[in-house]
């Protein structure tokens, strides 16, 4: 299996963040911009096959299709720059060392779906990857890479970069054009979907970071190009986020549908002297899966057929020494916090989820009680607003579902029966071991 | 008091926008950067701005977890408890925080108003755990002594530099106020990637590996 660094290829270069770094001067939007109209540029994403990278997979060039052409109304791009998911560590990395791609590919995005204002919406709690995203803007502003007229095409074009405050549920598309709007993020009802009623109402294309940046190498090296890495229905490459109990973790961009043991193989391995207990395909709304999974491709398809979903590629990795119970626990107190409290099912269930999570933890809880957890994930599944309540119930059916035995040895042994020092990744004094 | 300078930065924000509600969010992280938290005046200001109730704005606040609603230290300190960093060392980090610095509460301040303590979710770091923020920048890889040796440096006016980030941390205004959409020229300082965020690429350089 080789590695195909593309979006990551300049992160080693000097100054990759600047222009210099990026090592160009936005030649694929120059193609698509001086040589390519706009049905063209959509017709060739399209042909690419390139899914959303934020956790969907979602055709990009079939979202872009949905825009209306000749509406009269404006069109927005909107990228998805809130990377919250409990273990997605990818859209960071990437604009803080080459935020040019982003911007290139915005470019083109906005080239393609006839607008004309775009707003890179980024979590607010990474002060630095900020400073990067509004500085390659500037520099971009400055060349004459954005603003009026860019190449001489007669298109113009203005970005916004926008800071987020702290709330997972505006990585949700309709709750960030809420927030954006400057309200409470909660999800929006659909339909109707935000290429036609979007951002003030008007058509909009939300697309996550990866794979707005992925849309340069397309329009620069071609769609057969990149049809030649992944499968038929999951093309291209990736970034695969390695995290938790593993000897290198990291960013590794490999082709889709390369296995977990094979990157585990690039990674040296799991943590020395433990075994692979769970882990997760794509942050902790991706059911968990064990090492019975090691071969499966992680590809789209691969990871339904494994029961889970690729999500954002985050693996984390848990060896050996883990509770899943306190990994779940913990998980579920994250989706209560961020849960809006629009929707009964999603604010109610996660709330009282934690409750029965709390007391199976500390060894207070019987079997009945997994019975009830159960089935409050089954009230939540399906009947929750948006995909936050879903993602909650991820978890913890699937950590019953391969570890209900442990669960029931809380309760056998009246505590956790895992020593938590066991699972930290250093040794330290005035840590009770 | 807002200061004149507030009141004038709040017209740009507005400006950016389409809509001029749209500028809510980087105006309340502009409200923070003058008042220290989101203010009785700091509120006043966005709903005559805007034209929006004061109760309007308040709920927009309330939701997200960046706006404080009392006053932070000059240095907020969060440690990731989600459940990545917790198992790898977090929870240890936090603890170990908590008794170092006598804060109890979320949010809650040193006696000296210099740092401030909280438990944030995940920050998409997660090769880099356990993690801890300050004023949102990254300290990677941390253990809770090198966590408390960064707070003592913040407390004692030590130069304290991120392992991601810029070269030295700012203050948690100054951060607000980037964070408003107030570049302070700073993008050029500190590295473009982490060790960890270097991995895959320096595998692929080793073994010829090319796309």
């Amino acid at each position: 299996m080789k590695l195909t660094p593309v979006l990551s290829d300049n992160w080693d270069v000097d100054r990759s963040w600047t222009l210099d770094g990026y090592g160009g001067d936005y030649k694929a939007a120059r193609k698509a911009l001086t040589t390519m109209d706009p049905d063209s540029v959509i017709a060739a994403v399209k042909d690419s096959g390139l899914r959303g990278r934020g956790g969907a997979g979602f055709p990009t060039g079939s979202k872009w299709g949905f825009i209306p052409q000749g509406d009269g109304k404006p069109h927005y791009l909107v990228v998805n720059a809130d990377e919250s998911e409990p273990g997605t560590c990818k859209d960071i990395p990437l604009m803080l060392a080459n935020p040019h791609v982003l911007v290139e590919g915005v470019i083109i995005t906005c080239f393609a779906i006839r607008s004309h204002q775009a707003f890179i919406y980024v979590r607010g709690e990474v002060l630095h990857i900020v400073r990067r995203v509004q500085a390659a803007v500037a520099e971009a502003y400055d060349k004459g890479l954005l603003g009026k007229d860019i190449f001489g095409s007669g298109f113009d074009l203005d970005v916004v970069v926008h800071a987020g405050a702290g709330a997972y549920i505006c990585g949700e598309e309709t709750a960030l054009l809420d927030s954006l709007e400057g309200m409470r993020g909660q999800p929006r009802l659909r339909p109707p979907f935000p290429a036609v009623a979007g951002l003030y109402a008007c058509p909009t294309v939300i697309n996550n970071v990866e794979s707005i940046a992925s849309v340069p190498a397309i329009i620069d090296r071609g769609v057969e190009w990149f049809r030649g890495f992944g499968s038929e229905k999951s093309p291209g490459f990736t970034l695969y986020s390695l995290s938790g109990h593993v000897t290198r973790p990291g960013q590794y961009e490999a082709p889709l549908g390369v296995t977990l043991r094979q990157l585990l193989e690039l990674a040296g391995g799991v943590r020395e002297g433990h075994e692979l207990k769970f882990w997760t395909p794509g942050g902790s709304s991706t059911p968990l899966l064990t090492a019975e999974h090691l071969d499966a491709p992680l590809d789209y398809e691969g990871m339904t057929d494994a029961g889970s979903m690729l999500g954002t590629k985050a693996l984390q990795i848990f060896d050996d020494t883990t509770c899943v119970v306190r990994a779940v626990l913990r998980w579920t107190e994250f989706y209560a916090h961020e849960s809006c409290g629009k929707c009964t099912p999603c604010r109610e269930g996660t709330y009282w989820m934690v409750q029965i999570l709390e007391r199976l933890e500390r060894g207070q809880a019987d079997a009945g009680d997994v019975e009830t957890l159960l089935d409050a994930c089954d009230n939540i599944l399906g009947r929750a607003f948006c995909a936050l309540g879903d993602g909650a119930t991820s978890p913890i059916t699937s950590s019953v579902q391969y570890f209900r035995d442990e669960y029931v040895a809380h309760w056998e042994s009246g505590g956790c029966p895992f020593d938590p020092a066991a699972s930290m990744l250093f040794e330290s004094a005035g840590v009770a071991r | 008091m807002i200061s004149d300078e507030t009141r004038e930065l709040a017209r740009e924000v507005l400006a950016r926008y389409p809509r001029p509600r749209s500028a809510l969010l980087p105006l309340l992280h502009l409200v923070q950067s003058d008042e220290g938290y989101v203010s009785p005046d700091g509120i006043a200001l966005c709903a005559d701005l805007l034209g929006l109730t004061k109760a309007e704005v308040g709920a927009v606040a309330t939701f997200y977890t960046m706006y404080k609603r009392k006053p932070v230290g000059d240095y907020h300190v969060g440690v990731c408890t989600n459940t990545l960093c917790a198992v790898m060392g977090g929870d240890a980090i936090y603890a170990a925080l908590k008794e170092h610095t006598g804060i109890n509460a979320q949010n809650g301040v040193t006696d000296d108003g210099k740092v401030s303590l909280e438990h944030i979710e995940c920050n998409a770091a997660c090769d880099f755990a356990p993690v801890v923020m300050v004023n949102w920048e990254f300290f990677d890889n941390q253990t809770p002594e090198s966590a408390r040796q960064i707070v003592d440096d913040l407390r004692s006016g030590q130069p304290v530099k991120p392992t991601r980030g810029a070269d030295s941390v700012c203050t948690w205004r100054e951060a607000e106020r980037v964070l408003a959409g107030f570049y302070d020229g700073r993008a050029d300082e500190g590295v473009a990637a982490g060790p960890a965020t270097l991995e895959g690429l320096k595998l692929a350089r080793d073994r010829g590996d090319k796309a």
